[in-house]
């Protein structure tokens, strides 16, 4: 783009010189920070979207029959919710911490690919405005899931499908480029001194999720291509009147998807790894196994991606290979939620609101761990497949989880960004709301779903009206709690007490030396690590 | 902080209080009525109980730090950080635990994966949005579609007990026996299940899967599609009827005689001409049926994705095109072959109905005669 190379200040990192005024700071920045900015309110944004389409399902939901909406609208707010909030609130948001706090983490100026960083930012914006545009197309928008199993994605699919694949592309470029960015940054950027067994958590799970993101975008990239050619030119991949198998594209888009969850929750480890030492004022428990754990659940997570198609009909000897292994999962997951109570143990702790969340994370990411192993166990898999406990334990862990801990690092992290400390009054309201809609909205979803009610359906039967009755109250307050951070956060950008640098009394790592707020370019000079 | 206690523990007793109301549903797997239900609820169970062993010592050591181990109390913190010992111990001791999980889940699932030896097999075969059963040692074979009326559902009527979880036409299985279930689909995929039984399969177009039960006792259970499979997958119900061998070797001996019997008569109406009006009868009723959930019960589709019937080109004009498109479908779109799923008359009927209702009145009087025509060239 003419535009990166015609601003001759954008890139000029030894003047001391601030960014530039108005729209053209967002739209030409190549600083790390401008663009961490960015993607975090694109990803709040994007989390109000997708949340304003949750609301839209609880609220059919809200009692058996058609009330609001069609089931074919139905279905497409189910697929755009999950797309939007996967691809658009969760992953983004942890590209956005990732851009402000690995260089300050690793005692860098910037991100090793600036101009790299504005534009897998910039294009984002693109791929969900194509992706929402296509609700209002002529047929409507993509109504086969967030998973777009073929047939139904392919053969059975109306036109907006083109559009669904165009933009699931252009999401996977800018994931791609963001990741090699984080990597060449780790690599090449630490301060002297700074081994990798000293890189902070969240660096290093950063590092690893990195490591994922390229290994499977392309991986789903090859998938919504081939869903292209089938629909469009003839080609029969998952089309068995051509040779093909249905079948090969849940593998395909699991293979993705599976190492997909981890990409949205090892950032999140890495979060709670610096939350909890600060407050409880002690230092990581197990700090090494820590890195091991992370780094056999990323490697574990290409070994599992058939637990997600466990009804398919499958060899047996292939379901208890893919058992086996995600049972496995537990074992390194188990040392990380155990690494984080030891660190509690014998604290002094103390608990402000990103401690709170990162309790909380613990406490109900470990519950949706519970289920995953559940979920594991192929015979009562059969019976819990695609029905509501499947959406009750993925909402635990990338609610709860993932979430919860972006709103633990938002809180945690907010006097370093704004130098201001956030209304603790108002946070934990926003938390304690939260923790507790979250719950109705959730726990109940276990039941239900036992109870024997399938996932992805705009009606039911009416055994389960009253749950879901429940379920949706949960869902709007849930939904209305969140209005309370965007008021926290305003209100902290505009002033607020002054943040030291420290900020926190626990506080350990690079980023609490520098001001608050941090400093255009963190570090010109690089510190010393000894 | 008293005015927050107060408003949950008020939140918490409303909560409590809705959930008495729903005391009909169960709050837990159903324990089902075969043998591998019953050992699919024990492993769940089972598991369950782990977990919530786990969860109550890591969850009790966190809370205990929690409540004495805080600031406030002036407490120091300790400064260790870790320990090869402990570290070692709960890596290895979930490992225990998960290979004592890891046994009977192995020889339960090998236990469902066995198909072999089947007394009865029936082919069950998803299509947008309805469930075919063909029994493969008799000549039987039938459609069983939603029963819950379009008004319950648009909340014009009151809902019945079993709302979207009637059929019209119920599987029928003896008691007793095992009973084979290959699934295949004609168009998306589908998943059939039914919790009672523990039967969950995948309906995959173009390949057949395989399950089975053997369910004790005589009964009806209930379950849905579970796979997403479009517009209507949330109103493709599963209804089996368990029966003891006799009462089940009576049905079918029945149902043979009526399907051969129909099919008889379908020859002899070949012959006769319906009226207009039995014709367009029927064919609301077929229409209603069959074709009202994708080409709407207005004749207006849904815009870019089924199109109108209303004012279309082939339904005012083109009749052997209207024929063949109603009898074979269109390969590679949603419009599936009707041939089967139809009688003669029904197709002859339905054509009828589209060519002269919603003011395409063309006037065009099809009879079965026709469509069999059309079907042999
Ligand atoms: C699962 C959805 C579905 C059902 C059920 C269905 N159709 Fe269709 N129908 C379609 C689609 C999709 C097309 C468009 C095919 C194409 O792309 O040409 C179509 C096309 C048609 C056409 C041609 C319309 C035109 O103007 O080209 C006729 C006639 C028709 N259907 C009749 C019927 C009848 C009669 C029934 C019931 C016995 C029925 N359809 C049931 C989906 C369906
Ligand atoms: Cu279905």
């Amino acid at each position: 783009m003419s535009t990166v190379t015609t601003d001759p200040h954008a890139h000029a990192e030894h003047e001391h010189h601030g960014p530039a005024k108005g729209l053209k700071r967002w739209l030409y920045t190549t600083n790390h920070k401008d663009i961490g900015t960015l993607y975090l309110l694109f990803a709040l944004t994007m989390f109000f979207i997708g949340g304003a389409m949750a609301m839209v399902i609880r609220a059919e939901l809200f009692q058996p029959g058609l009330q609001i909406v069609e089931p074919d609208f139905f279905n497409q707010m189910t697929t755009v919710h999950g797309l939007i909030m996967v691809f658009g609130a969760v992953m983004p948001a942890f590209t956005g911490l990732a851009n402000w706090l690995v260089p300050m983490m690793i005692g860098a100026p910037d991100m090793a690919l600036p101009r790299m960083n504005n534009w897998s930012f910039w294009i984002l914006p693109f791929a969900f405005s194509i992706l929402l545009a296509s609700l209002f197309m002529e047929g409507g928008g993509p109504g086969f899931g967030w998973t777009f199993y073929a047939p139904l994605s392919t053969t059975y699919s109306s036109d907006s499908t083109a559009l669904f694949v165009f933009s699931v592309h252009i999401m996977g470029i800018s994931s791609i480029m963001g990741a090699i960015n984080v990597i060449v940054t780790i690599m090449n950027l630490r301060a002297p001194g700074m081994t990798y067994m000293k890189m902070p958590l969240f660096v290093w799970t950063w590092f690893i999720t990195a490591y994922l993101l390229i290994a499977v975008m392309p991986v789903l990239a090859g998938a919504v291509t081939m869903v292209l050619t089938d629909k469009y030119f003839g080609t029969s991949f998952f089309d068995a009147a051509g040779g093909g198998d249905p079948v090969l594209f849940q593998h395909i888009f699991w293979f993705f998807g599976h190492p997909e969850v981890y990409i949205m929750i090892l950032p999140a480890f890495g979060i709670v790894s610096s939350i909890v030492p600060t407050f409880a004022r002690k230092p990581l428990f197990g700090y090494a196994s820590m890195v091991y754990a992370t780094s056999s659940i990323a490697l574990l997570s290409f070994l599992v991606w058939a637990h997600h198609m466990f009804t398919t009909g499958m060899p047996v000897f292939a379901e208890l290979f893919f058992m086996y292994c995600t049972m496995l999962i537990a074992v390194p997951t188990g040392v990380k939620v155990f690494n984080w109570v030891a660190t509690m143990w014998r604290g002094a702790m103390t608990f402000e609101v990103p401690m709170m969340f990162a309790l909380a994370f613990i406490v109900l990411f470990t519950i949706g761990g519970f289920s995953g192993l559940m979920l594991a166990i192929t015979p009562a898999d059969f019976q819990y497949h695609d029905t509501y406990f499947v959406v009750a334990h993925f909402h635990y862990v990338l609610v709860t989880g993932a979430i919860f801990s972006i709103m633990a690092a938002a809180y945690y992290w907010l006097p370093k960004w704004t130098g201001h400390m956030y209304d603790e009054t108002l946070g934990q309201w926003h938390f304690w709301c939260s923790l507790i809609s979250v719950n109705v909205l959730f726990f109940p979803m276990h039941f239900v779903g036992l109870a024997g009610m399938p996932r992805r359906i705009p009606d039911y039967a009416l055994q389960f009206a009253d749950f879901n009755a429940l379920i949706s109250i949960g869902g709007f307050a849930f939904g209305l709690s969140q209005l309370l951070f965007v008021w926290l956060v305003v209100k902290c950008i505009k002033g607020g007490e002054k943040a030291t640098d420290q900020v926190w009394e626990g506080a350990e790592g690079l980023e609490w030396t520098i001001p608050s707020p941090a400093p255009y370019h963190s570090f010109t000079t690089p510190p010393e690590i000894k | 902080m008293a005015k927050t206690s107060y408003l949950c523990w008020s939140l918490l007793t409303f909560l409590l209080a809705f959930s008495t109301q729903s005391a009909e549903m169960p709050l837990n797997m159903t324990q089902g009525v075969t043998e591998i239900s019953q050992q699919v609820y024990d492993l769940h169970m089972k598991i369950f109980y782990i977990c919530c062993a786990i969860g109550i010592a890591v969850f009790g050591v966190m809370f205990w730090s929690i409540i004495h181990h805080r600031k406030s109390k002036g407490v120091a913190p300790a400064q260790f950080h870790e320990s090869t010992k402990v570290e070692l111990l709960w890596t290895a001791l979930p490992v225990v635990i998960l290979i004592l999980m890891a046994i009977p889940a192995t020889q339960t699932l090998i236990a469902m994966e066995d198909t072999s030896e089947a007394d009865v097999t029936v082919l069950v075969t998803g299509s947008q949005w309805k469930w075919h059963y063909k029994y493969m040692d008799h000549k039987v074979e039938y459609y069983s579609l939603l029963a819950t009326p379009r008004k319950q559902i648009e909340n014009k009527l009151k809902k019945g007990e079993n709302y979207l979880l009637e059929v019209d036409r119920p599987l029928v299985i003896p008691t007793g026996k095992k009973v084979r279930f290959l699934v295949t689909s004609d168009d998306v995929i589908h998943s059939w299940w039914v919790p009672a039984f523990a039967v969950k399969k995948d309906a995959n177009p173009g390949f057949i899967n395989e399950a089975w039960t053997k369910v004790d006792h005589p009964g009806i259970y209930r379950g849905q599609c579970a796979e997403l499979c479009g517009k209507d997958h949330g109103f493709m119900p599963v209804v089996v009827i368990a029966k003891d061998q006799a009462d089940f070797d009576l049905w079918i001996a029945q149902e043979a005689a009526t399907q051969a019997a129909a099919k008889a008569e379908e020859l002899k109406l070949l012959s006769m001409n319906m009226s207009k009006e039995e014709l367009m009868a029927l064919g609301e009723k077929t229409y209603m049926g069959y074709c009202a959930a994708c080409h709407q019960p207005t004749g207006m589709g849904i815009p870019g994705v089924f199109p109108a019937l209303k004012g279309s080109k082939m339904a005012l004009e083109d009749l052997p095109a209207h024929i063949d498109i109603v009898l074979n479908g269109k390969t590679g779109t949603a419009m599936q072959a009707f041939a089967k799923q139809l009688t003669l008359s029904e197709i002859a009927a339905v054509v009828t109905y589209e060519r002269n209702a919603w003011d395409n009145n063309t006037g065009d009087v099809v009879q079965a005669a026709d469509i069999a025509k059309a079907q042999k060239p």
